[in-house]
């Protein structure tokens, strides 16, 4: 089976609630048939404006959305198909988990045979079975998840809309459930497109990902690569920890360029700088800067330890380097036979690779 | 088990739950004492009247204090012939003891409540009893049968015997249309004077229809309430409130500029041509005022408890109702209709009972065919001067509102009321 590259598409989509702010800007977004998409991006970024939109509960200003070919702007959302987890489950609270999950069922007029089968898969799918009669209050938080979680895939929608669902669990819970959504996405190949504010969240689950900020999408690529390679410096800020130095490009040749900075001048790859004298931001992930390099690398400095922080599984050294007394390493505790002791100084070094020069902040 | 289970001691050695009554004692006493002043009150202003009511509708004690000599005599009566002469003798010295103190107008009035003319033939004793006609060493029995042919009659002994008891339940069954017959079993009023039995029903029926347009009404505007945003809802609030800041009497008044056949509603018909000038439709002193007047001074009742019921209800569950795929009408009827059960519950709870014993507003516009029972106990209050009759219809009131929250816990269950 061809999967549909264009199942879910964005056309132009603006989106303004009041005639004055653009919400969404200019959105041009598609999404393929059994991907797992996630919409990143602080709150007020339009990524819940843009999931509303496909859910049939606002109308875009302008442009249209297309579902598997077809325009889906003026389809009320009962009648678009489209699976949805609330960021509070919304499971309904006067019905039990057996009714809960019959509800699409019985409004599509299905047999009582068929209803049953579907629900009694749908639980097992999310490992419930037995709760068919507890009534939503009587769930802890994460079954109450997985209950919509069962919810909105037992009709067999072509596309899963979640809305930050995991938001209200603790972390070990989140945890957990981030790798069961995306066993159940593996396994029955559904659309998901799924919006939160939570980069590890995205990042552990996603096919690809949009970092959304200011009704724009910043960036659209799979997880490694956002982490890796951020196009600009508000993804790199977003997504993952990061070290930035500014400064102003003083040389340009091919990929690499030279960044002078206020009390130095450090090689960086050059990604969205393109001339001599313009501002850039540099940005360096701290896993990719070495204490002690033993190899010859491209930058090569040394500054004063001002704190170290035992994290368990790693050490992290906050340097003052090259007037940035913010910079941070992280050194992994099983590797780490160094003395790290306060107020003295260590070599630090990093490849120009790694270092990219984006735009200003 | 519990009978297992080993007693649990703090580590002084204390029973935990003797440790814990102490250490909450304190607490209890002060939460007692906070809600002491309240419960005074309620004892004063609630309990007591009621009880007092209470006593008063089956308070018959009047009788049984003027004829103490006549009824002890009447216990070894069997009351199915005249009595024997030493009742006559009883009766004969009890009246003239009252003859004496000038009080027999009251036992003639209460004993021709009981049997209708009593009071003729009471009079006619008292006055043979103040010019001494009657001769004490003769016969009384004899003497007072020639007084009148009806105190030969021994219905009118049996009368005198029903009083005996110091309580009756005579009020009771007057205010539903009944009465104890001569021979003491329970009858109905001749159909013609039934008017209690319609005035209840009637009460029912006003209370019932002012309950459903209030719910009609009320529950459209509490849900845009709950749903508007705050600038517009509450301006709404307080348009729905406002009713509340003005006088009742003020609100019933305008009702009646309102509503009258000169009034504005009838202006406005014959303006749009919906009725003729000459035929403009009576809407006040009827039962179309009440409704009207009742609906609109009640419907803050149903909107409050509503409002404050859908307000909990998160607009995301009517949104996962659509998205599962129920249209809008089956997202409303089966995922929120049921949520605000609660407070429909306690919405038509409160407006029925408050309804149910409304006052002012059928007294000024309901006319004849408007008039509620608590207008009949405030006639009777007020005009009859038949405290224990308003008292007992007062506390048949009472207790059919609470017939119907008995019912109504049964039906939805009380725990499930949300006023606010």
């Amino acid at each position: 089976m061809s999967k549909n590259p264009e199942f879910v598409k964005f056309d132009k989509v603006d989106k303004s609630y009041d005639g004055k702010v653009l919400v969404v800007k200019d959105l041009q977004l598609d999404i393929a048939e059994g991907e797992f998409i996630t919409m990143l991006g602080p709150s007020g970024s339009g990524k819940t404006t843009c999931l509303m939109m496909l859910a049939g509960f606002e109308t875009p200003t302008n442009g249209e959305i297309l579902l598997d070919g077809n325009i889906i702007s003026n389809i009320p959302p009962h009648k678009r198909g489209i699976g949805m987890v609330f960021q509070n489950y919304a499971l309904f609270p006067h019905m039990t988990v057996y009714e809960n999950l019959a509800f699409p069922l019985r409004v599509r007029k299905m047999e009582k045979d068929d209803i049953d089968k579907k629900v009694d898969k749908a639980l097992s799918m999310v490992s419930l079975n037995g709760f068919e009669t507890r009534m939503p209050g009587q769930l802890s938080g994460g079954q109450q998840q997985r209950v919509a979680v069962a919810r909105a895939l037992v009709f067999d929608p072509a596309v899963v809309l979640m809305d930050e669902p995991l938001g209200a669990l603790d972390k070990n819970l989140r945890e957990s459930m981030q790798y069961e959504i995306k066993h159940i996405h593996e396994s029955i190949g559904v659309t998901v497109v799924y919006v939160t504010h939570d980069q590890s969240e995205a990042l552990t689950m996603s096919n690809r990902i949009a970092v959304f900020n200011d009704g724009k999408v910043q960036q659209l690529s799979n997880p490694s690569e956002l982490y890796e390679k951020p196009v600009n410096s508000f993804v790199a800020e977003f997504i993952g920890e990061n070290n930035t130095f500014d400064g102003e490009v003083s040389d340009i040749s091919g990929d690499e360029c030279k960044v002078k900075l206020s009390n130095g001048e450090i090689i960086a790859s050059a990604i969205s700088v393109k001339s001599k004298g313009e501002k850039t931001t540099v940005s360096l992930r701290p896993e990719r800067a070495l204490i002690e390099p033993s190899e010859k690398m491209d930058n090569m400095f040394s500054g004063k330890i001002e704190e170290v922080i035992y994290h368990g599984d790693h050490t992290r050294v906050r340097v003052n380097l090259l007037g940035n007394p913010e910079f941070i390493l992280k050194v992994p505790n099983s590797t780490s036979n160094l003395e790290l002791k306060v107020k003295e100084d260590i070599k630090i070094g990093w490849n120009s690779s790694d270092a990219r020069a984006l735009d200003p902040k | 088990m519990s009978s297992e289970t080993k007693q649990i001691l703090t580590t002084d050695g204390i029973p935990l739950e003797v440790s814990l009554k102490k250490a909450e004692k304190k607490n209890k006493i002060k939460a007692f004492l906070l809600v002491a002043p309240l419960l005074f009150f309620l004892f004063i202003t609630y309990v007591f009247p009621i009880g007092e009511m209470f006593t008063r509708s089956v308070d018959d004690r009047m009788v049984t204090n003027m004829l103490p000599k006549t009824f002890k005599t009447m216990e070894s009566w069997d009351g199915k012939e005249l009595p024997p002469e030493e009742v006559f003798t009883a009766f004969y010295s009890d009246f003239k003891v009252l003859v004496e103190n000038e009080t027999q107008g009251k036992l003639g009035q209460r004993l021709n409540k009981e049997k209708n003319g009593f009071n003729t033939i009471t009079k006619k004793l008292m006055r043979l009893i103040k010019r001494n006609k009657i001769d004490e060493s003769q016969s009384i029995k004899e003497q007072i049968m020639k007084i009148h042919k009806r105190w030969a009659n021994v219905e009118y002994w049996q009368a005198i015997k029903r009083t005996a008891p110091p309580y009756t339940m005579a009020k009771y069954l007057k205010g539903m249309d009944m009465y104890f017959a001569a021979d003491g079993s329970i009858a109905q009023v001749d159909e013609d004077r039934r008017i209690h039995r319609i005035l209840w029903l009637r009460t029912l029926e006003i209370a019932l229809f002012v309950t459903i347009f209030c719910f009609l009404m009320g529950y459209p505007i509490a849900h845009l309430l709950a749903t508007l945003p705050m600038k517009y809802s509450n301006l709404l609030m307080i348009c729905v409130l406002l009713p509340f800041w003005t006088s009742l009497l003020v609100r019933t008044a305008s009702w009646m500029i309102l509503l009258q056949q000169q009034g504005v509603v009838n202006d406005f018909f014959v303006l749009i041509g919906l009725v003729a000038d000459d035929n403009r439709p009576t809407m006040m002193y009827n039962k179309v005022g009440t409704y009207v007047a009742m609906t609109q001074i009640l419907l803050p009742f149903m909107v409050l408890p509503l409002y404050s019921v859908m307000k909990t209800i998160s607009p995301s569950l009517m949104r996962a109702g659509k998205s599962l795929g129920g249209t809008p009408f089956v997202a409303f009827w089966k995922v929120y209709f049921p949520l605000t059960i609660p407070g429909i519950g306690a919405g038509c709870l409160l407006v029925f009972i408050l309804a149910i014993g409304y006052y002012i507003t059928p007294a000024l516009v309901g006319g004849a065919s408007g008039t509620l029972i608590s207008n009949q106990i405030a006639y009777h209050m007020k005009a009859t001067l038949d405290w224990s009759f308003a008292s007992a219809m007062g506390l048949m009131l009472l207790s059919g509102v609470l017939v119907i929250y008995w019912i109504y816990n049964k039906l939805v269950g009380v725990d499930n009321i949300k006023l606010g």
